[in-house]
């Protein structure tokens, strides 16, 4: 799970990772109101900025000074509703502007390759660090920790000193690092970045913007819940969400259920080529009902897809290993009957394709069913071309 | 021979009592794995009956292994106390432990993963979140179902289960020496290299095919192994082209993974190396026997 900046800041400072005062608004009133207090108590120059999960917002407009409440109130009213590389902006964080000397780099994250953790730092930070990295790889040390040791006094003033940061910012710095190091496990973070870290004319190094990516799979041992954010989610996700589908919404006219991720991925790549042939006919879905697949799951995740308006046709594409295909196939008519008896009738066609343990059997209960929307196809490419042109006859 | 399990391979399981334990113990002896025992520090000492026999249940792993010979520890214990039980395998010293538990979080696999390197990868680990290890015809450790398949010379690795499965079953007439689930999780013990250089080295695997999926690097990364290493035909597929991008937030990720992680640069990398890539399951099945044939 991704973190708006304000949320990271939130976790920075229960770690003792300093940060500039600063509050959300959600209407540019609000704004003005912060911005207002924050100029009675002698910091009238506040910045406002776009709470979206995404990089380039200074760059888009996304963030912007400003001098007391009025401009605050105008600046807010700009960004707010603002579309950011696809995300709205629904808050903004205003955030006491800070005198800054230098701008510099520091983050902690998972890194797959060498299945360890690893430091990046800079004395080059801001907008531009990607392509100080590409430009000049020397300029950006990664430093691995081991989760074994991980980062002591010793070793956040070794991070500190091979990101080159000078000496008059060192010690806040190395600090700063250890404090975001213990955020980083204590929290179950996979990301967590600074940048810039500044170094402001007082002599202070704070964080300035952050981002922090939380690992889902640590959810039974943290108390992430609070960051769950169903405004930004997709409506159908979000309802997928509440019963514990594994879906993600897409653009395309042919709903997907599956079983296990990588053959749910797999039909959507071979519904996407078979729809080349039908007009650019997309996967509008991905839904993963995983191992069990029992009738309920079956149902919720056919009432789910069938919720998507733009879906046409939907493509049942199970292959049983543990599970048996008789189980499956029991699960789709009762499915069906269930949705049914909920007043929910099953009017777009439901291709099906049961391949594997007891595929035999299965294939045998869908005739016996004969439910008119059902139609089994015997390939997962058969399957997937003929989802492809009902979606399309369907238009 | 088949890699990393064979039909010399005892086979313990860590979490044995619980229901995912017995129930998989039981397809296990059912498919001619020797599972000779398991752990559940509340019931040491007790048996439990599977597939009508008793199998004995010790307290620890150095137990199990020490009262049967165990060299296969197969781990279903819930992710809460996955790190636990991985940790305790390791410092058995047990040589192959493979994690079929989803959901582990990544710090625990990124701590057990190092206790493991730190003690010189005496303990191979498989997984987390992977169906496990089936050499057809030998042994079968985990959840991959016994009855899809036969016993041949194709070896197979791949991140996802019900392709695993799915890839079996197509070819399920020339069999297979070992299929590996190793798991997509952003960190995992046992790699498409590893697996690569096992079945390079196994004079019973006479073909590779390798399943990949989005995310990270490893595929470029074996296919920078194969084009060195693997003389041996390598039949690839990669699922996710249609997937949406991944929330890669920040620019930490962007500067370490170096790739894009996407499924048309990782079969580009597969490419460049000789290895044949199917369009689709059917098609990349269609390819292993063209080779198997040509052979």
């Amino acid at each position: 799970m991704d973190l708006f900046e304000y949320e990271a800041k939130e976790l920075f400072a229960e770690y003792g990772v300093p940060v500039q005062a600063g509050q959300v608004a959600h209407t540019a009133e609000e704004a003005r109101v912060i911005a207002a207090r924050y100029a009675a108590q002698g910091h009238p120059l506040v910045v406002v900025k776009a709470q979206v999960k995404t990089g380039g917002r200074g760059k888009a407009g996304g963030v912007k000074l400003a001098e007391g409440p009025d401009e605050a109130y105008a600046k807010a009213s700009q960004i707010l509703g603002m579309d950011i590389k696809g995300h709205t902006v629904h808050t903004v964080l205003i955030a006491q502007a800070s005198d800054i000397a230098a701008e510099y780099y520091l983050s902690f994250l998972l890194d797959r390759a060498n299945r360890t953790f690893l430091s990046i730092c800079s004395v080059q930070g801001g907008m531009e660090i990607e392509e100080v990295a590409h430009t000049s790889p020397e300029a950006v040390a990664r430093i691995p920790v081991s989760p074994l040791t991980g980062v002591d006094h010793a070793k956040a003033a070794e991070i500190i000193a091979a990101g080159r940061i000078p000496a008059e910012a060192a010690e806040g710095a190395a600090l700063l690092a250890e404090r975001l190091w213990a955020m980083f496990t204590d929290e179950d973070a996979t990301l967590a970045e600074i940048n810039p870290m500044v170094l402001t004319k007082d002599g202070e190094v704070l964080a300035v913007d952050g981002k922090v990516t939380l690992d889902d799979n640590a959810a039974f041992r943290q108390e992430h819940a609070r960051f769950n954010d169903l405004s930004s989610t997709d409506p159908i996700e979000a309802r997928a969400k509440e019963k514990h589908l594994n879906y993600v919404k897409l653009e395309g006219e042919v709903g997907i259920i599956g079983n296990g991720a990588g053959l749910v991925m797999s039909t959507l790549d071979v519904v996407a080529y078979a729809g080349q042939q039908f007009g650019g006919i997309k996967p509008a879905n991905f839904l993963d009902i995983g191992g069990g697949a029992s009738a309920e799951v079956m149902a919720n995740g056919l009432e789910i897809v069938l919720s998507d308006p733009s879906v046409r046709c939907v493509l049942v594409n199970v292959f049983g290993g543990i599970t048996s295909c008789d189980a499956v196939a029991n699960g789709i008519v009762s499915a069906v009957a269930m949705l049914e008896s909920r007043g929910e009738h099953v009017d777009r066609p439901v291709v099906v394709r049961l391949d594997g343990n007891n595929a035999a059997e299965g294939r045998r209960i869908l005739s016996d069913a004969a439910i008119p929307v059902v139609e089994q196809v015997g390939t997962m490419d058969g399957a997937a071309r003929r989802a492809a042109e009902l979606a399309a006859k369907g238009a | 021979m088949a890699i990393f399990l064979t039909g010399q391979s005892r086979v313990m399981i860590q979490g044995i009592t619980g229901s995912e334990g017995r129930r998989h113990g039981a397809r296990m002896l059912a498919a001619g794995t020797t599972v000779v025992g398991g752990t559940n520090p509340r019931k040491a000492g007790q048996t439990i009956e599977l597939n009508d026999r008793q199998v004995p249940v010790f307290g620890t792993v150095a137990d199990t292994m020490a009262a049967t010979g165990a060299d296969v520890s197969v781990v279903f214990v819930p992710a809460s106390g996955t790190k636990g039980a991985v940790i305790e395998a390791i410092e058995a010293r047990i040589p192959l432990c493979i994690v079929i538990t989803e959901g582990v979080p990544v710090h625990d696999t990124a701590e057990f993963w190092a206790r493991a390197s730190a003690d010189g990868n005496q303990t191979r680990i498989v997984g987390p979140n992977c169906p496990g290890v089936a050499s057809p015809g030998k042994s079968n450790a985990g959840i991959i179902p016994a009855d899809i398949t036969t016993e041949g010379r194709i070896g197979l690795v791949s991140k996802s289960g019900t392709l695993t499965y799915q890839m079996m079953y197509e070819l399920g007439d020339i069999g297979f020496s070992t299929a590996v689930g190793i798991g997509g999780d952003p960190v995992i013990g046992t790699t498409h290299i590893d697996c690569l250089q096992a079945f390079q080295e196994d004079p019973e695997t006479d073909a590779i095919v390798m399943i990949g999926e989005i995310g990270g690097d490893a595929e470029e990364r074996a296919g920078a192994f194969i084009e060195q290493y693997v003389t041996k035909p390598v039949v690839g597929y990669v699922a996710g082209f249609t997937a949406p991008e991944g929330k890669t937030m920040g620019h930490a990720g962007a500067i370490i993974s170096g790739s894009s992680g996407t499924a048309q640069a990782k079969k580009e990398a597969l490419e460049n190396a000789g290895v044949r890539v199917g369009k689709t399951p059917s098609e990349t099945a269609a390819l292993v026997r063209e080779v198997m044939r040509s052979r």
